[in-house]
């Protein structure tokens, strides 16, 4: 945990320094006005992606936890283009994704709590909906 | 058309605030997320903390699958706040200035007791209105900025570049219609 919490605090200091914590500079980003953005995510993608690949390859499993250090890949469905989609259009509504939306909050920005109460209800829209489809997917499997 | 709305500015300077403070913030954003990777093994996402905090107060399916993991996405959000928090203090307050750190020129700055704070000028309904989708989108389509963009792609998952491409253009569509409609901030 008190790892999880530094690890928080490298990349939410990443996420102020980088002006991502401020909506404006995305939607300058999306406007092509400044495409800073882009040296953030492959910036930080890189890092990530040499990490990822090295360390595999030096250490057997996470001191921590004792896991095997695996990739996290996602399968791919629909669903990565619906919700990719439904994402970018309040991305580019707002500016602010998940992430920058807490940083932001630590810069001070208690106006973002807006976007924060939004991300809130709209997972709680799609979980209930998700949840409530998957139930009676299995009561139909079930009477079959 | 578009290009004639779009080339000038482009011409004009790509990076009118330099590109220094986005690379190292950048690499700082990898090195959070590589930190976490190497002591436990998780690729960590910023935008499950939205259902696995809702498991605490919904007995929903979609949100107790994430119960296992709830504690410490409240740890990982509470460091990027403190992170965050941390910036503020420093850069922010001007307390500390770096070569490599460009001071920004947008939304408001105000002080309380010798600590900046930043606000934004985009308007709330924006901001509102904006937070469902991505709420939304961000759950369904597995993930997010940080997840697909910075874990995702750094593992070269295929899923999370199609996610990332998606959603930028996407993105990049509904902000330039936005500001054609003359919407601003």
């Amino acid at each position: 945990m008190p790892l999880i919490y530094l690890g928080g605090l490298i990349f939410g200091f990443g996420l102020g320094f980088s002006h991502m914590a401020q909506p404006e500079v995305v939607l300058n980003f999306l406007q092509f006005e400044d495409f800073g953005l882009v040296f953030v995510m492959f910036g930080a993608a890189i890092v990530t992606g040499l990490g990822f690949a090295i360390t595999p390859r030096v250490l057997d499993s996470a001191p921590l936890t004792g896991d095997a250090y695996s990739r996290r890949l996602k399968s791919f469905d629909r669903n990565v283009l619906i919700g990719g989609s439904i994402f970018g259009v309040g991305w580019g509504l707002s500016g602010i994704c998940p992430g920058a939306a807490y940083a932001s909050l630590g810069v001070g920005n208690v106006t973002i709590l807006w976007a924060l109460a939004g991300m809130f209800i709209g997972a709680y829209i799609q979980g209930v909906w998700r949840s409530q489809r998957a139930d009676s997917d299995a009561t139909v499997a079930g009477a079959d | 058309m578009i290009a004639d709305l779009v080339v000038p500015a482009l011409l004009e300077t790509p990076f009118p605030e330099g590109i220094s403070r986005y690379a190292v913030g950048g690499l700082f954003v990898g090195l959070g997320a590589l930190v976490i990777y190497l002591g436990t093994g998780i690729s960590a996402g910023a935008s499950t903390f939205l259902e696995s905090t809702l498991s605490y107060v919904s007995d929903q399916s979609r949100f107790q699958q994430y119960r296992s993991s709830r504690d410490w996405r409240i740890v990982f959000t509470l460091g990027i706040i403190s992170g965050a928090a941390v910036y503020a203090l420093t850069f922010q307050s001007g307390l500390v200035t770096s070569s490599l750190y460009t001071p920004g020129t947008t939304g408001t700055l105000r002080d309380i007791g010798g600590v900046t704070i930043w606000l934004t000028d985009v308007q709330p309904w924006r901001l509102f209105l904006g937070g469902i989708l991505v709420g939304i989108g961000t759950r369904i389509g597995k993930g997010c900025t940080s997840g697909h963009g910075v874990c995702g792609v750094g593992s070269a998952s295929k899923t999370s570049l199609v996610g990332v491409a998606t959603f930028m253009l996407v993105a990049i569509g509904t902000a330039q219609l936005v500001m054609a409609l003359g919407v601003n901030p």
